[in-house]
């Protein structure tokens, strides 16, 4: 089987984000990158799933500049067979990436897609589910339990709602989207990281995929969250409603 | 024994005093590559997530989570990173393994665990095996399966190693040698499966055996009661008519000197980064207690005797690290040459013996650097750091015995001048010529090299040189005075191995920063750290010159040797206060050391 699963590169979760002076974005000079951590958990399900069957193909693929190399390195050192890096510097946003992951779907033919339920740089929680939409084929979002069922012909996952867990049964080929937790991703561990460096790596440029990267959407400012606010005592029940009530106008 | 090839001017050991390193032969951590840095993270999120959780019980030695996490460890690969491929290993190289380690260090104990395994419980068997040895035990130990230990000290011989007394007797029928002594003070005691024991054949040559601990007659006394480094295990182990295979013998009848002096350089060596690691993480305790806490309505890090203890913790450890780095590249360098050394069966590798004397001036430093980073982020933290709600009072507990253990910063810094001079009489190293010219330059009346008018860095350059003929003058002038009994004049030989240090530490933070400049378009945090370390190293280097000329000289002569020393470390004192500060405000933006150092 072949499992198709997309990084992307983003800061650090631990790091400490900075924005330019001008709100134009991220300072992204000495700032650490990672891969998202949702799809760090989806190619860890993807090896489990591998040794629990047996042999798989599993492609990891990245969009943007030469640094997301970094990250494919990452995506080989963990188990990955195989890296895919799609060239690009244009500015994208969620339906952007999807059709382009819609056209590596279509050169790759994998038997599904597993990937992050979002990035955690924009939070878009999107791109998945658009994916799906273009490709027309099934998606299961927000799964936080996979198994695969019927000769591998259908994946069984729950699915994380605020009302609870949902099992469902989708058909294969379809986009599973990883959340939280469905488990933790291994260590790379140091032999993993020189069994990389032998593996391959293949660089292509977006153009050669036929097609345009248009984003949709301009981001047109950042700003930093309002630092914290000194919090004040309030001496009784009725002065901390009133203040709900009328300063801070939540209740 | 065959003709050593020479080697090129900058990786001859010691040579660094005689001559003027090019910035393009420095390695610095600038050059790691993405991989290297990945392999650092690994150790990195393994410590956050699996050791520091279990801290407690690690401190404690509950139940087996020492042994538990060292195999996990292993199983990353983070044990046998040295160890050649044929063994298991990954067969990286320093400069590599120093960026991982400083990792590993974090956190005390555990660290010590680890490095002693790698280091100088591994080295031995790796360098100084025979093949037969190495595949019995390496792979072993590569992997974390099994644990070294090295077991040289005993009661009665701590600094003087070799007045060992444990003995080795051949057995009747000549297949085993029958070990009686005790040795103190043994890292990795309680868990060890093989230790490499240095005993007397026949109570006369000192011999190292690969001993394991199941052998017969082998035991291990109590845990010792320690101040620091609680989660790593210290107990005697005991040999009482110990059998030990014949084939178990290492390097030699009669070499065990050699084997232990050289794998002593190479954990002397190992100590110093990880003492850098230990200290960053010390670093980002201080920076993150300073910001969070207030007084008088500001956070700490806003006032500025706390801002001037942050940036000299930063400065320090900036010119640690650049010297440790530095060493590394080198080391790696001439053991890729594949030169050995003959004075072993079988013949052991030149690279861990050419920079004896640097790896010394990195343990002393780097374990100094370490104590006084620790002693400030306790400081910082007040009366909270005197309690164990914060790890500062750990930090202290356990970077107190870097300055002990792989032998004494005393020892070490009687080696310093000592393996010059040996170095010189070998001919491996220049230094009587050098010595000579230095003293007729001086006491010529050619006019110094004027710095005034250039920039800060070409300046701080040309004081270090000047630093350098310093040190050789001094030097000449011990020499002159005590011929080869200079080396009972501890005091004066330890003024000139702190001269040595602050030269070395001092140039390779330049090397480093003038090697960024070529590649990186803003390096102005690196010219900070540097020109702020060379500034306070002035100083320094005024009193170990000064203590160490009115011992040697007396009336004119001194008074002539004193205006030269003030003419020789001539330097005009930078507004220290305004670079500390500086350097302290963007630490705290960026809230540790390595994203001090990042590009703005």
């Amino acid at each position: 089987m072949k499992i198709l699963v997309p990084l992307k590169r983003v800061p650090d979760p631990d790091t400490k984000i900075r924005l330019k002076p001008d709100g134009t974005g991220v300072e992204t000079d000495g700032v650490k990158f990672s891969v998202n951590p949702f799809d760090a958990i989806a190619l860890e399900e993807a090896l489990r799933l591998e040794e629990k069957l047996g042999e798989m193909d599993i492609v990891v693929v990245s969009i943007g500049g030469e640094a997301s190399i970094e990250q494919l390195r990452v995506g080989l050192a963990m188990g990955a067979q195989r890296a895919l890096l799609i060239k690009t510097g244009a500015a994208l946003d969620s339906l952007a990436v999807a059709k382009i992951l819609a056209a590596v779907y279509q050169r790759e033919q994998p038997d599904f897609v597993l990937m992050g339920k979002q990035a955690i740089d924009d939070d878009a929680n999107q791109t998945g589910q658009m994916l799906a939409a273009l490709l027309g084929i099934g998606q299961a979002t927000f799964v936080s339990r996979l198994e695969l069922v019927e000769q591998r012909t259908r994946a069984r996952c729950a699915r994380e709602t605020d009302a609870g867990l949902e099992s469902i049964t989708v058909k294969l080929p379809a986009i599973i989207t990883a959340d939280l937790r469905l488990n933790e991703p291994r260590y790379v561990s140091l032999p993993g990281i020189m069994k990389a460096k032998k593996k391959p790596l293949e660089e292509l440029e977006l153009e050669a995929l036929g097609v345009a990267a248009v984003a949709r959407t301009t981001v047109l400012h950042y700003e930093a969250p309002p630092s914290r606010q000194a919090g004040v005592r309030v001496p009784t029940v009725e002065a901390l409603v009133d203040k709900l009530k009328n300063e801070a106008k939540v209740i | 024994m065959p003709e050593l090839q020479p080697l090129p001017a900058h990786l001859i050991g010691g040579n660094f005093l005689l001559t003027e390193t090019d910035p393009g032969r420095v390695f610095t951590p600038e050059d790691l590559t993405a991989e290297q840095r990945l392999m650092a993270q690994t150790a990195e999120k393994f410590m956050e997530k699996e050791v520091l959780p279990h801290l407690e019980a690690l401190e404690h030695q509950e139940g087996d989570w020492s042994r538990r996490l060292f195999r996990q460890a292993g199983g990353l690969g983070l044990l046998g990173m040295g160890v050649p491929a044929d063994y298991d290993g990954l067969e990286l190289d320093r400069a590599t393994i120093v960026g991982v380690e400083e990792q590993l260090t974090r956190l005390g104990g555990f660290g010590v665990t680890c490095g002693a395994h790698s280091g100088i419980g591994s080295q031995p068997l790796q360098y100084f095996g025979t093949e037969a040895q190495k595949k019995k035990y390496l792979a072993k130990l590569a992997s974390g399966q099994w644990m070294g230990a090295y077991a040289l000290s005993e009661a009665g011989s701590g600094s003087d190693a070799l007045g060992l007394r444990t003995k080795a007797e051949l057995s009747a029928d000549g297949k085993h040698y029958i070990l009686n002594g005790t040795k103190m003070w043994i890292s990795n005691a309680a868990w060890a499966d093989l230790f490499t024991v240095f005993a007397r054949v026949d109570g006369q040559q000192v011999t190292a055996f690969l001993v394991e601990r199941t052998f017969p007659g082998v035991s291990t006394g109590k845990e010792e009661h320690k101040l620091g480094i609680k989660s790593s295990s210290t107990r005697r182990v005991i040999l009482e008519d110990a059998k030990v295979p014949v084939e178990n013998l290492l390097g030699g009848v009669g070499k065990g000197a050699y084997i232990a002096f050289n794998i002593l350089n190479s954990g002397r060596f190992k100590l110093g980064a990880g003492a850098m690691g230990a200290a960053k993480e010390a670093l980002r305790g201080a920076t993150q207690y300073a910001l969070e806490r207030h007084q008088f309505g500001r956070p700490l890090a806003g006032f500025g005797l706390i801002q001037q203890k942050l940036a000299e913790m930063a400065v320090r450890i900036f010119a640690g690290e650049s010297a440790v780095y530095r060493t590394a590249a080198m080391m790696d360098a001439v053991f890729a040459t594949g030169e050995t050394l003959a004075a072993t069966e079988p013949p052991f590798p030149r690279g861990l013996e050419e920079f004896a004397l640097e790896c010394s001036i990195i343990k002393v430093a780097c374990s100094e650097i370490l104590d006084d980073v620790a002693d400030e982020s306790l400081q910082i933290h007040g009366g909270y750091g005197y309690t164990e709600e914060f790890s500062a009072a750990r930090t202290v507990r356990d970077s107190r015995i870097n300055r002990i253990f792989e032998g004494t910063n005393e020892i070490n810094r009687l080696f310093i001048p000592g393996l010059l001079l040996r170095r010189a009489q070998r001919g491996r190293l220049p230094l009587i010529g050098a010595i000579t010219k230095v003293t007729q330059d001086l006491l010529s009346p050619a006019p110094l090299e004027d710095q005034s008018g250039e920039d800060l860095l070409s300046a701080a350059r040309g004081l270090l040189g000047n630093a350098k003929k310093l040190t050789l003058f001094i030097a000449g002038v011990a020499h002159q005075k005590f011929g080869d009994k200079m080396i009972e004049e501890q005091e004066v030989g330890a003024a000139l191995s702190d001269l040595i240090i602050d030269v070395y530490l001092g140039e390779s933070a330049w090397l480093r920063t003038a090697k960024a400049r070529s590649t990186r378009r803003e390096t102005s945090v690196l010219a900070d750290l540097t020109l702020q370390f060379i500034n306070d190293a002035v100083g320094r280097m005024e009193g170990h010159a000064r203590r160490a000329l009115a011992a040697l000289s007396q009336g004119d002569e001194l008074r002539a040797q004193l205006g030269m020393v003030r003419r020789l470390l001539r330097w005009t004192p930078l507004n220290t206060v305004a670079r500390g500060r500086s350097i302290a405000r963007r630490l705290c933006e960026r809230g540790s050391y390595p994203a001090l150092l990042a590009a703005p």
